[in-house]
């Protein structure tokens, strides 16, 4: 168990002018279970390889444990991970698999039965030890890649979309099976992913990439509440927030699609010298659905409904621009109707229109 | 000569089960049958028949079938000292073409600057005949050769490299020509091999803590299995081919099995002997490819 501490990493891969890190520094608590997430391309991957000692970055330092590894290869950093491609060696037999890093470790034979029996058994593998990966489904591949790492009792356990290969089904099982192992364990962890559903599910703390450069660091639910920039709110949240354009008058009221409301205080304060064009994010889930007319209240139209049984989505038109709203699934609604839509103050976010950074009291 | 792939497709296929186990169509087969005519025809005519006739050749005599014919290869003073000189250049020059093949590929495969290029370079002698690198390397270790005018510059006594006496010399002179001549096809293999074993399993091993030499004996050269048999059996069934090599070196003092074959059919003019030899090799040949194939078999691919 230990902490990892990475500092300005610098990385650019041979024959490619761009930066696949730039200058990212980050500091992972001991125990602590760190999520990267990211589009594909924003580096996430290259810096858990530079971690895990399969890439070096041309600049910046890693340290695990106070240990400065930045450019140890991987067998000498006490680590373990599991691949997005399992990497299970498809000529040896399940047990031997699972008891490479230990073998490799040069650990006593009882220990590496005991422990291989152990992983086995918390892994729901024990009666396929002696099959050949080739004979087991993706899903048990997958068990067996995780059960070889975490045999190791290694410093860090880095994991690099280990659920992506498995069906949607089998996925949200693991999920929570490898949430409750880790949790067991209590690792240091490094889990790198696409998908933000892991990742606002598993982590302690997600970070979220964006072209090289970490966009946002915190708890999985700050992020989702208040997203640093536009990009992170559009990329977390299924549907993402919704981004409008407003403006906060002179008055101090917020005038979206030509509609005004109250606009928050810190808003207002700022904007007393002059108008101040605002975009505006807030998430499907915190519009409600109310009848026309009402004071405080934005007149738009329902363009599509989109039963998803748990809930209903609705896409509407607010004065030329479309937003997402989800409301419960007994809300009976039709395509072309006119209705009211109310937002929770509590819930609307504000970025800057040129920065795209998100605005705090 | 045998596909890289020959032996998967040794293995049995199993047969796809139509629904209801309904027969194969009439028409299916004929047409199948057609397809395969021209490779039957062309099989029987140049393989199946010659190989026919030079057995009976073997064996044939001026009254009927006879074992003379291998009575008189067998009592020909150069037959043993042939099949030993086979023998003991297959089992050195294997063992160092494989190690120096696998050293390369695997420098290849670290791409280091300019790697496509050391790729071509070493390609190179797959494209030059046997007989060439023999002269080539005959200019090299003759009386005076390049090798006796180097060490002359040192002031060094000439050797000669190639006379009957210097068996040591001689021996080595044409394991050197065969290992520059031939290592390339291993290698060429090797490198194939290495090029569809996904990283992934290396840096694995890396992450769980195997250095380099573990790596490669625990994972790379596991996974390398099918390309090294392939190798293995090619190369193993060409080196008991190896004549023109010899021949240009050394002329008539090491003696080679199918060099011996070779003397018989045109020296001698004993068609009848040269095919008995030319049995011998081929039998060996086929021993070692099925003892190689025996030996080599990956148990993850054993039957579910």
């Amino acid at each position: 168990m230990a902490d990892i501490s990475i500092k300005g990493l610098h990385k650019t891969y041979p024959g490619s002018t761009e930066l696949a890190t730039n200058n990212v520094s980050l500091e992972v608590a001991e125990g602590e279970f760190m999520v990267l997430l990211g589009p594909s391309g924003c580096g996430k991957t290259t810096l858990l390889r530079m971690v895990a000692g399969l890439d070096f970055p041309d600049e910046g330092s890693i340290s695990i444990g106070g240990r400065d590894v930045t450019y140890l290869p991987p067998q000498d950093r006490n680590l373990s991970m599991v691949f997005q491609s399992y990497a299970v060696f498809p000529h040896r037999k399940v047990r031997t698999n699972i008891g490479f890093g230990l073998v490799m470790k040069k650990v006593p034979r009882d220990e590496i039965e005991r422990k291989v029996a152990w992983a086995a058994d918390l892994l729901q593998l024990t009666p396929y030890l002696d099959r050949y990966p080739a004979q087991l489904s993706g899903g048990q591949r997958q068990r067996v890649a995780v059960a070889r790492a975490i045999v190791m009792d290694a410093d860090v356990l880095l994991m690099d979309e280990p659920l992506s290969n498995l069906d949607a089904l089998l996925r949200l099982d693991f999920r929570a099976e490898l949430k409750k192992i880790v949790q067991q364990l209590g690792s240091t962890t490094l889990y790198v992913t696409h998908d933000q559903v892991e990742a606002m599910s598993l982590s302690d703390r997600v970070a979220v990439m964006k072209k090289g450069q970490i966009a946002q660091l915190g708890h999985p639910i700050t992020v989702y509440e208040e997203p640093a920039d536009r990009f992170v709110g559009g990329f977390i949240g299924s549907p993402p927030m919704n981004f409008l354009e407003g403006r906060v008058t002179q008055q101090g009221a917020l005038e979206v699609a030509g509609q005004s409301t109250d606009a928050p205080e810190f808003l207002a304060h700022t904007a007393r010298t002059g108008g101040l064009p605002v975009m505006v994010g807030i998430r499907a889930e915190n519009i409600y659905l109310e009848q026309r007319g009402i004071p405080g209240t934005l007149d738009a139209t329902v363009e599509v409904v989109e039963p998803l049984g748990h809930a209903t989505l609705l896409t509407v038109d607010l004065g030329g621009q479309t937003i997402k709203v989800q409301v419960a699934s007994t809300v009976r609604v039709s395509s072309g109707e006119r209705v009211g839509l109310r937002f929770d103050q509590s819930a609307i976010r504000f970025f800057d229109t040129e920065t795209q950074l998100g605005l705090t009291a | 000569m045998a596909a890289p792939d020959a032996p998967a497709a040794a293995r049995p296929q199993p047969r796809p089960a139509g629904p209801r186990g309904r027969p194969p169509r009439k028409k299916g087969t004929s047409a199948a049958m057609l397809l395969i005519a021209p490779s039957i025809v062309f099989m029987t005519l140049l393989f199946g028949w010659p190989m026919v006739s030079g057995i009976l050749q073997a064996f044939g005599g001026p009254e009927g079938l006879t074992t003379a014919n291998f009575t008189r290869m067998t009592q020909d003073p150069y037959f043993w000292s042939s099949v030993g000189n086979t023998l003991l250049l297959i089992v050195v020059m294997i063992p160092i073409q494989f190690v120096l093949a696998l050293a390369m590929a695997l420098l290849i495969r670290a791409k280091p600057k300019g790697s496509s290029a050391y790729f071509y370079i070493w390609a190179i002698p797959l494209a030059v005949s046997d007989l060439a690198a023999g002269l080539v390397w005959l200019t090299v270790f003759t009386d005076r050769g390049y090798l006796n005018s180097l060490l002359a510059s040192f002031g060094l006594e000439p050797v000669s490299w190639l006379a009957y006496d210097n068996y040591a010399s001689m021996f080595m002179a044409v394991l050197i020509a065969e290992v520059w001549r031939a290592t390339s096809l291993v290698f060429v293999i090797v490198v194939a091999g290495l090029q569809s074993i996904p990283k992934d399993y290396e840096e694995a091993a890396g992450v769980f803590g195997a250095g380099f030499w573990d790596r490669l004996w625990h994972v790379t050269l596991p996974l390398l299995r099918p390309s090294l048999q392939t190798a293995l059996i090619l190369r193993t069934i060409l080196a008991f081919q190896t004549f023109a090599v010899a021949l240009a070196l050394t002329g008539q003092n090491f003696p080679l099995v199918v060099g011996e074959t070779y003397r018989w059919y045109t020296g001698l003019q004993d068609a009848n002997v040269a095919s008995a030899l030319a049995l011998v090799v081929m039998t060996v040949s086929m021993i070692t490819a099925i003892g190689y194939l025996k030996l080599l078999k990956d148990q993850s691919e054993a039957p579910r």
